[in-house]
């Protein structure tokens, strides 16, 4: 037996209207029908001009991520039935530009991501023949959490600052700098403080600790970036003290 | 190479500010702001007071105190300008205002210390 509830989704056609407009559609769902269903009956069944960006359906890929009642939301996460009786109200990511119905523009981000280098660097690679980089527990620990980013940007969805100066680096970004800044494998985190110890990197961040709240998969960007803060601020001390790196 | 901006120092005095106002704030003026005042507590004899601020150990501590509180507010205040009334475009005369009332109100603070000792 199924319930219907009322998506009202926004719509943008770039070339038909000027100004984001909002459809509604009655769809129905069970109580394991998440967001990303009802926009799926919408496409297959109702309006197969709606537009969207999804992939996995099960928290992985980071490409579903909208403004579910305003905030932002893993739409394959998110559950009609926590809505009810509805309406739910589905718009495009926040902070980004629109470029149709609920797809955002996320080149700005992709930008951003590469100026990190979220990689292993190394100044020298050792041979395969010596076998494998080796980690114990404790050492991955150390990463772990922010290696579970999905790069969905609900975080740069939720954070007023992007909001407000679009130059600020962003959660994601510095949460990923610092998966690799403390994985004991890599030697890149001088290339990193580089980016990240300009303004617009993590000096940006007022601690607002919405990203933290809104992360679908428990990363703490604000946790991340207030610990980078420490690091660049007793670094750059040190090398006020010691211009010459001592 | 990283690029030198005093953002780094201001966020350390912020920071240092935000720990040790939440420590020591609280009871100092529950203490001379409420309990002493309104006779909840009876107030220690106003030369042992005295002598106790004259105490350059203590002097210091008070000092630290207030100088590293108004760097926090004095940072707290500028951005809550820049994003709370959203005029960033002011940004300089913000932290002329704000690091500067501290920089006046650290000034006071080590008179006044100075003057009881």
């Amino acid at each position: 037996m199924s319930d219907h509830i009322t998506l009202q989704i926004a719509r943008y056609r770039p070339e038909q209207e000027s100004e984001p407009t909002f459809n509604e559609y009655e769809v129905p769902y069970t109580k394991e029908s998440a967001v990303l269903d009802g926009l799926n009956y919408v496409k297959d069944r109702l309006d197969g001009t709606l537009v969207y960006r999804w992939s996995c359906r099960m928290g992985i890929c980071g490409s579903c991520g909208m403004s579910v009642n305003g905030e932002p939301k893993l739409t394959c996460a998110t559950f009609l039935a926590d809505y009810a009786p509805g309406p739910v109200r589905v718009e495009p990511l926040r902070n980004f530009p629109i470029i149709r119905d609920l797809i955002v523009d996320i080149g700005d981000f992709m930008r951003k991501l590469v100026r990190v280098k979220p990689w292993i660097v190394r100044e020298v690679d050792k041979p395969l023949s010596e076998g494998e980089y080796r980690q114990t527990p404790e050492q991955l620990d150390e990463y772990k959490q922010f290696s579970m980013c999905i790069n969905c940007m609900l975080c740069y969805s939720a954070c007023p600052i992007y909001g407000l100066d679009p130059k600020f680096i962003g959660p994601a970004a510095i949460a990923l700098a610092q998966r690799y800044n403390l994985d004991n494998r890599d030697e890149g985190a001088g290339d990193r403080m580089e980016v990240l110890s300009e303004y617009d990197g993590i000096w940006g961040c007022t601690f607002v600790g919405e990203c933290t709240k809104v992360c679908p998969k428990h990363v703490d960007p604000a946790g991340a970036i207030q610990r980078y803060k420490l690091t660049a601020a007793l670094e750059s001390m040190k090398s006020f003290f010691a211009p010459r790196g001592a | 190479m990283i690029r030198r901006h005093p953002e780094p120092l201001l966020w350390m005095l912020f920071s240092a500010g935000g720990v040790v106002s939440a420590m020591l704030m609280p009871v100092l003026v529950l203490l001379f702001g409420l309990a002493y005042p309104l006779g909840w507590l009876t107030p220690p004899a106003s030369d042992r007071v005295r002598a106790l601020v004259a105490n350059p150990l203590a002097a210091i501590v008070l000092f630290s105190l207030i100088v590293l509180s108004l760097f926090h507010w004095a940072h707290r205040f500028r951005h809550t300008l820049y994003d709370g009334l959203q005029i960033k475009h002011l940004s300089e005369v913000i932290a002329v205002v704000s690091y500067g009332a501290a920089i006046v109100g650290s000034a006071v603070a080590a008179y006044l210390l100075w003057q009881l000792s």
